[in-house]
């Protein structure tokens, strides 16, 4: 079912010049012959074309800094922002020993709800009074502030307007200039949620480890319908101490003791790697690439952070620990498995899920024929080796850098992190990638197609074309494919599911996909009356 | 649920915690997208067409496109010109709709964009259309999107050829579910008097699942009949903050009379509806419509103890809540929250004169508010039973009410959108759905003893 240049090629040639000639850059037909295929990513999106993509905001409050659940997060603008990110991002959540249920805000959603009049005379005393009242109502442990597209152009001061009410409250007040405008997709609000999360809450907390533990956290894990959670069982069982699942269930207080883990564990790299290689810098806590979808991703990063600690028992937990698990979950996995051999998949997610699932699905015999994402970089598709090549564009520039320092008292050398000796470290990174990613296109297969920032008539066309028996991607896409008559199961917020993520979440998963694939209703499509094939003596029958 | 909420009453004049109501844009695409052949565009930063689009595809489980002028820093600061002609040469090869209904976001009303003389200068292939609506978001709500995009739609293209008026019908629906469209068509239909519905949804957002997939459904309101009801007798214009405006400027542009009506929800509003067709066309009203009506009756006749004399809190879009607010004082229960989040002091005068005239005082009636003070007021004064929309489901399980969903929008229950609210049919699935909630909850909540098998 692969597909070749030609079709591509046709598919192509519905566009103005102009656009198939930026389009042509953005897709990639694999072909390992090739030593680096090289993909555009991360440039502006074309107007007019329908691109899946959304904003900086939402990248920023949507995506990494509403989740931390103790802090009321305000919205700088008019209401629909505010509105659209309400409760739709399954971003769970729960009170636990730190957070009692009072604390907890994630379902509530707050907005300035801007006026005409805020528009023409300035929005910042609104908001300075909205903090006040929101502080006295519901005494947060933090505030945050999120702007959106007018609030920059009106020159809203919302970093004094913060600065002011952390004076007046005594409480952290951040500001995040997360304007929709800014960059080209969800990813630059990424961006600007690590910098300003780096700067000036990371570290910030007095919290000690303990320097028997192995003491870890998960990077980019945001606990989409629980994922986050079925990660912690499975790590606190084979004995680490999860200092922080960042932003997932996140409390304030966590983030705030970021840096006090031996390890970084970064699951979506798109979103967190400034963190991740911040902290690096800062703590000089090393980083570890792992996928936890699918079986044999998961047992495969098990093994691998077990590796990093200098100790056996943690090794012998690690296989345990699988063993009591595949003994689990496998009899059931192999019953779905039998549905799904051999069916095809398309994949188009945001900036990780269309390299994490590609696991997952061929765990379950399938094969993935198209994969793709909104708002990558290269380096998600190439690797980070591609890193120093990639030119920042017009579009992109205006999105800070942040360049730490080694901390004085708090930075140690990943050996220390890691507890074994210089050289023993040096030997295991010879074996391990710390602070590397190897991005999607490696693990694909030849025939197979990327496509970046798809728009509709290449989702539509490419279906027609391929005709997978599966299609993955957001709630846009999914009704108007299954009008095509292709099942297609959400990979943002699992149809409501979940978790997706370690052993729980392949089963639940392959659950969900053979459902899918065996639904009734898809042979009732055609009316006994409009079947071509059905005869007479067949109707009379 | 909720326990962050505080017990006692705070002090919360800013802003919105919990709103009810969204931004105008969002209105303006579900305009659009009841023109057959339309493609919505959204004329700002791409972020708000991807949460309009996401938005109406939750509640409506159907494909929604739309296009975006995909703003940037710089198109921030300079200006989309640029961006929008772009979109339209674009959107016209790879896409081909019929028309394109622009409407815009607080970026680029805050900027200034000048639409008309953008589209002006932009390449519109012959025979095809490119229309505009300003809708600032932080003027009104969604509400006031689709009217501003109705409005825009008849400004575009309502034509009267010359003097003599055609006995058909313009119905403006307001900003209601495809299954009620569909529902008041049929009325009017019923009537014997031809009709034309716009915006009008219904093949659109509830379009069948079959083995064939074309971008523009079969649905929507044909640009032909668009423009044909600048020749109509008469414009009902169905709930004044969705429809009034189209209405007027029908009236104006025109010279088709308009009447004013609420949404036809409950028995007044339906009846009204009737009586407005009948006095302007003169028609006979039909059996078929009488013997509804007369279902209708029955049932509230039937099944008053279910119901009569229960406390309710009700909230959602004005043109909704208006009626159904009249409904519920018909079915003899007790409106003692009434909430919406669209700006208005107009919809506070007239709930509080219906209240008044069924003698109900110290009501909480409000414009302009949000969720947090509804369940401020909830925990204040308990309701017996909640309706509005999906977001009222954290109220309901917090403080235990049932809720009847009704209203735009609805994220977590399926087949709503299809099935009408207003008409005598809709009425009764009023009945029904209200009746069901107060008495499942009986049956959950009873000792055994009282467990009954006849309700």
């Amino acid at each position: 079912m692969s597909i070749t240049e030609e079709q591509l090629e046709e598919m192509l040639s519905r566009y103005p010049d102009k656009v198939k000639k930026n389009r042509k850059k953005h897709l990639i037909l694999k072909n390992s012959a090739e030593a680096c295929q090289q993909i555009e990513a991360n440039t502006r999106t074309i107007p007019g074309i329908i691109s899946q993509r959304g904003c900086a905001y939402a990248g920023c409050k949507g995506v990494v800094v509403g989740p931390i659940k103790d802090m009321v997060h305000i919205v700088h603008g008019p209401v629909g922002c505010s509105y659209y990110a309400w409760g739709t991002r399954r971003n769970k959540a729960r009170a636990d020993d730190t957070t009692p249920p009072e604390k907890v805000f994630t379902p509530l959603c707050f907005t300035t709800d801007m006026q005409e009049s805020d528009i023409v005379f300035g929005g910042d005393k609104k908001l300075a009074k909205m903090i006040d009242q929101v502080v006295e109502i519901f005494h947060p442990r933090a505030v945050s502030i999120c702007a959106t597209c007018p609030v920059g152009l009106i020159g809203d001061d919302i970093n004094a307007v913060a600065k002011a009410a952390e004076e007046r409250h005594g409480i952290q007040v951040l500001s995040f200039n997360c304007e929709g405008y800014k960059g080209v997709s969800q990813s630059a609000g990424h961006h600007i949620a690590n910098n300003n999360l780096m700067e000036h809450v990371i570290g910030k907390g007095t919290a000690e480890k303990n320097p028997d533990d192995y003491v870890i956290n998960i990077l980019g894990e945001y606990n989409i319908g629980g994922d986050g959670w079925e990660l912690e069982r499975i790590l606190k069982d084979i004995g680490y101490t999860l200092n922080c699942i960042m932003t997932g269930d996140a409390s304030y207080e966590k983030i705030r003791n970021l840096h006090i883990a031996d390890l970084n564990l970064v699951q979506c790299h798109r979103s967190i790697n400034y963190i991740a290689e911040m902290m690096e810098t800062k703590y000089g806590i090393p980083w570890l690439k792992v996928n936890f979808i699918g079986v044999t991703a998961t047992m495969a990063s098990l093994r691998e952070i077990a590796q990093c600690f200098n100790d056996e028992k943690l090794i012998e937990r690690t296989e345990m620990v699988i063993a009591r698990e595949l003994a689990r979950v496998t009899p059931a996995l192999e019953q779905y498995r039998k549905i799904c051999q051999g069916k095809t998949a398309f994949i188009f997610v945001g900036g990780s899920r269309s390299h994490h699932y590609q696991a997952l699905l061929r765990d379950l015999g399938m094969d993935v024929v198209v994969a793709g994402y909104e708002f990558a970089h290269r380096d998600d598709y190439e690797g980070r080796q591609v890193i120093p090549t990639i030119k920042s564009d017009a579009d992109s520039k205006n999105i800070p850098e942040l360049h730490p320092t080694p901390d004085e008292e708090l930075y140690q050398e990943a050996h220390v992190h890691l507890k074994m000796s210089k050289e023993k470290y040096d030997e295991l990174s010879s074996r391990i990638a710390f602070n590397s990613y190897q991005g999607m296109i490696p693990e694909m297969k030849d025939g197979e197609v990327i496509l970046d920032d798809a728009n509709h008539h290449e989702v539509e066309e490419l279906i027609r074309m391929i005709k997978p028996d599966l299609f993955f991607s957001g709630v846009r896409d999914k009704y108007i494919v299954h009008k095509m008559g292709v099942p297609a199961k959400q990979m943002h917020s699992y149809d409501y599911s979940g978790p997706y993520a370690g052993f729980n979440g392949s089963l639940i998963f392959a659950e969900d996909v053979a459902n899918a694939l065996v639904t009734p209703a898809w042979k009732l499509v055609t009316a006994p009356w409009e079947d071509q094939n059905r005869s007479r003596s067949d109707s009379n029958a | 649920m909720l326990e962050c909420i505080p017990k006692e009453p705070v002090e919360h004049t800013i802003g919105k915690i919990n709103p009810a109501k969204t931004c105008q844009p969002l209105g303006a695409m579900y305009a659009s997208l009841g023109i057959h052949g339309c493609l919505p565009h959204s004329h700002g930063s791409q972020g708000c067409c991807a949460y309009h689009r996401m938005h109406l595809t939750r509640h409506f489980r159907e494909p929604v496109l739309a296009s975006s002028s995909s703003f940037t820093e710089g198109a921030s600061v300079f200006g989309g010109a640029a961006n929008l002609k772009t979109s339209i040469k674009n959107v016209f090869e790879i896409y081909n709709p019929d028309i394109m209904a622009v409407h815009t976001t607080c970026l680029s009303e805050t900027i200034g964009d000048d639409i008309p003389n953008i589209i002006k200068q932009a390449e519109v292939p012959e025979g095809k259309v490119v229309i505009h609506a300003n809708t600032p978001s932080y003027v009104g709500s969604h509400v006031t999107g689709f009217s501003n995009m109705c409005k825009a739609i008849v400004s575009y293209l309502a034509e009267s050829s010359g003097t003599e008026k055609k006995e058909q019908v313009n119905i403006l629906p307001g900003f209601v579910n495809p299954g009620d469209m569909r529902e008041i068509k049929r009325i009017v239909g019923d009537l014997g008097v031809p009709l034309i519905m716009y915006p009008d949804t219904t093949g659109v957002l509830d379009s069948p699942l079959t083995n064939r997939y074309t971008m523009y459904a079969d649905g929507g309101a044909t640009i032909e009949s668009i423009r044909d009801s600048g020749n109509s007798k008469l414009t009902l214009a169905l709930g004044s903050w969705s429809s009034d405006a189209a209405g007027n400027l029908l009236q104006e542009k025109c010279s088709v009379p308009g009447v004013p009506l609420k949404v036809p929800i409950g028995i007044k509003a339906t009846d009204d509806l009737i009586m407005a067709i009948k006095d302007g066309f003169g028609v006979d009203v039909p059996q078929s419509l009488t013997i509804e009506r007369g279902q209708v009756v029955d049932t509230l006749i039937d099944t008053n103890f279910h119901y009569q004399g229960k406390k309710v809190a009700v909230f959602g879009d004005p043109d909704i809540v208006i009626p159904l607010t009249e409904f519920l004082l018909t079915m003899g229960m007790i409106p003692v929250h009434v909430l919406t989040g669209t700006p208005g002091k107009r919809f506070e005068k007239e709930i509080r004169e219906m209240l008044e005239e069924a003698g109900i005082t110290e009501s909480h009636v409000k414009a302009e508010g949000d969720l947090f003070e509804l369940h401020q007021w909830i925990k204040d004064e308990p309701v017996d039973l909640l309706i509005g929309t999906t977001y009222g489901k954290y109220i309901a399980r917090a403080e235990d009410i049932p809720l009847v969903r009704v209203g735009f929008p609805i994220l977590d229950r399926a087949v709503q959108p299809l099935m009408p609210i207003v008409g005598y049919r809709g009425a009764l699935r009023l009945i029904e759905m209200i009746s069901n909630a107060l008495l499942e909850r009986r049956d959950r909540d009873c000792l055994d003893e009282d467990y009954e098998l006849v309700l």
